[in-house]
């Protein structure tokens, strides 16, 4: 077995505790060890994406019991680009916390930012339906500490709402488990893509009904409209650089729904095939049209990337919802594309908001702040970026989205949503824009001194973010490379299945 | 026996929900509490109801009891244990600092406070 694979999880998860028990009273300590464990965390990620590009599917069997019996974790090209992105975005969060002097507003910063990290990356790499919920609470508790971090009442209030919502997420998803494990009488995901077409006909009905509560729960966590409403209450109040974080949160979501409904009751699940697109694609739209909405009404810059991000998961989930191998490549292109994104932008919204002193993130005209310059190109680009125009990678990620749309039946409405949510958008952020920097730039007031004491990390943290962006533009041609194989082994998942249960457990189909 | 399981599943899980669309947390906390306890009972059901049956092999067995719910029922109670104790020290924290139990963010609720939450807070 390769050890490696079970790194991602561990690692964070001895650092956690270190942090905790050895270095609670000293927050330089508590940086530097969280930063490099980052940085370690991105070289394993990117051993392991080497790994999972050069051969089949890897498993790792916990305490070496055999599944289905045993849990086990499971790399392959989705996973491991999963783990990666999130451990890119670890790094950029770090330094920003510390840049910023974020993680000295509270106790414990880096403990629960690591245990957030254990729990993102288990999930991402968990063979087993259970274990995922499993992981789903560990990434959860973390990020209610993580949201909480700073204190105040307002996000208390907000705290409270997050919190109940996913406790009740959590409930519905032990009874999707549990029902789909009453009928089919397994955990294991392979082995569950094995069981589903074998169901018979009387248990059909509780089967659906498990799956389907089961994409209620994504949902949740993807913010799909009608169950996006905790998303700008929530990411609001966080502070910036756990906001940032969350921007993978919601792809925790995406990532499952992908996982679970082209693996579990993909194309050979007989009866319950593409089981989730007949709900999803419409929810899908709405979710587009409900962040276009609430980007238009923002009256605050927060609340107005929080719309973007809704606006970016109904993008994201209206590809995914296709279910063709095109459109999922389109989709995990735009995933990369919109993590970096929207953590940019929430990133460099806390900058804008903090220059502005009492005047805050609220979207009125107010005297010029200090770096408004840097400020204003960095929110460009970042803006253009969301928006999806040329020529970053929202502009590829979208037409590529467009394009695989084309023989769906129900084309012309996602060309229309898209294009006219797009348009929105740019209307949104050019308001946005031009209300904090042209508009506040005549209005005469005393302009803050351009101090030099000002840190420099925050806005390097951000710019990397940007520099992704750019990067993903330039080598978009090697990673769609990477996508399409990762498309194919989703839609066609014998290897997967094979490696998990052993080579001869297709022959009996 | 069925009969008694499902409606006491049935039960639990109605008030809970019905709780938990209070206004107020106490009711709240109360309905996620009864939820959880709805939901271990469920989970417990899934491996069938089997009455006088081993749950590990052996040799002269008849029959089997399902082992595996069990041990996921444990799983769930220690997570939702966990996070009751969270959210009743959550809710008690955010009564103490925002003055009302209120679960839903009223327009003036929110905007009043704002200014102390930081740079991440802002009006609704």
């Amino acid at each position: 077995m390769n050890h490696w694979l079970v790194l991602p999880i561990v690692l964070p998860a001895m650092l956690a505790p270190f942090i905790v028990l050895a270095m609670r009273h000293d927050l330089v300590l508590q940086r530097v060890f969280s930063i490099a464990g980052s940085f370690a965390l991105l070289g394993i990620s990117i051993g392991l994406m080497m790994q999972a590009a050069s051969g089949p599917p890897q498993v790792y069997q916990l305490g070496n019991w055999v599944a289905p019996f045993g849990i086990v974790l499971v790399l392959d090209r989705l996973s491991a680009l999963m783990v990666l992105l999130t451990s890119l975005l670890a790094v950029i969060v770090a330094l920003y916390a510390t840049g910023s002097n974020w993680d000295a507003r509270g106790r414990h910063f880096h403990a629960l930012f690591q245990f957030q990290l254990m729990g993102i990356n288990g999930a991402f790499l968990t063979g087993d339906i259970f274990n995922l919920f499993v992981f789903f609470e560990v990434l959860l508790i973390a990020s209610y500490g993580l949201m909480l971090h700073g204190g105040g009442a307002a996000r208390m209030k907000a705290g409270v709402q997050y919190v109940v919502i996913n406790l009740a997420g959590s409930t519905l998803f032990l009874i999707a488990v549990g029902t789909i494990y009453g009928v089919t009488g397994t955990l294991n995901m392979a082995d569950l893509a094995m069981k589903v077409p074998l169901v018979p006909a009387g248990d059909q009905a509780l089967l659906r009904v498990g799956a389907l509560l089961l994409l209620v729960v994504f949902a949740v966590k993807a913010a799909l409209v009608p169950i996006h409403f905790w998303l700008p209450g929530t990411y609001t109040n966080a502070p910036a650089p756990v906001a940032a974080l969350f921007a993978v949160m919601t792809k925790v979501g995406a990532y499952s729904i992908l996982r679970v409904y082209t693996l579990i009751f993909g194309g050979a699940a007989g009866d319950d095939a593409w089981l989730a697109a007949d709900w999803l694609l419409p929810a899908a739209l709405v979710t587009l049209v409900v962040g276009g909405v609430g980007l238009l009404g923002a009256k605050a810059l927060t609340r107005l990337v929080c719309f973007s991000v809704i606006g970016s998961m109904g993008t994201l989930m209206t590809a995914i919802a296709l279910f063709t191998p095109a459109a999922t490549v389109a989709a995990l292109f735009y995933l990369i594309h919109s993590t970096f994104a929207t953590a940019a932008l929430f990133l460099l919204a806390d900058q804008i908001t903090e220059r502005r002193g009492s005047t805050g993130d609220r979207l009125v005209t107010a005297p010029r702040f200090a770096q408004s310059g840097l400020l204003a190109g960095m929110f460009f680009l970042a803006a253009i970026g969301m928006a999806g125009m040329p020529p970053l990678t929202g502009f590829l990620g979208k037409l590529m989205v467009l394009d695989s749309a084309r023989e769906a039946d129900s084309m012309v409405t996602i060309w229309i949503v898209i294009l006219v949510s797009s348009l929105v958008a740019i209307v949104g952020f050019g308001r946005a824009g031009s209300m904090l920097f042209w508009k506040s730039a005549s209005i005469p007031g005393q302009e803050e001194p351009q101090s030099s004491a000002r840190p420099v990390l925050p806005i390097v943290a951000a710019g990397a973010m940007l520099a992704g962006m750019v990067a993903l533009t330039v080598f978009a041609g090697p990673v769609i490379g990477y996508l399409e194989v990762t498309a194919a082994e989703l839609y066609d998942p014998v290897d997967y299945i094979r490696t998990v249960l052993g080579p001869d457990v297709l022959a009996a189909r | 026996m069925e009969i008694l399981i499902a409606s006491g599943v049935g039960f639990m899980t109605a008030s809970g929900v019905y709780l938990l669309l209070r206004g107020r947390t106490f009711p709240v906390i109360v309905g996620l509490a009864l939820l959880s306890y709805a939901i271990n009972l469920f989970l417990f059901a899934t491996g069938r109801l089997v009455i006088n049956q081993p749950p590990v092999i052996s040799d002269n067995a008849a029959g089997y009891t399902d082992p595996l719910p069990q041990a996921l029922v444990l799983t769930a109670i220690v997570i939702s244990f966990g996070m009751t104790a969270l959210i009743v020290a959550l809710a008690l924290r955010a009564y103490l600092e925002v003055g009302s139990d209120a679960v839903d963010t009223d327009e003036s609720g929110t905007s009043e406070n704002s200014g102390q939450a930081g740079s991440g807070g802002n009006a609704a």
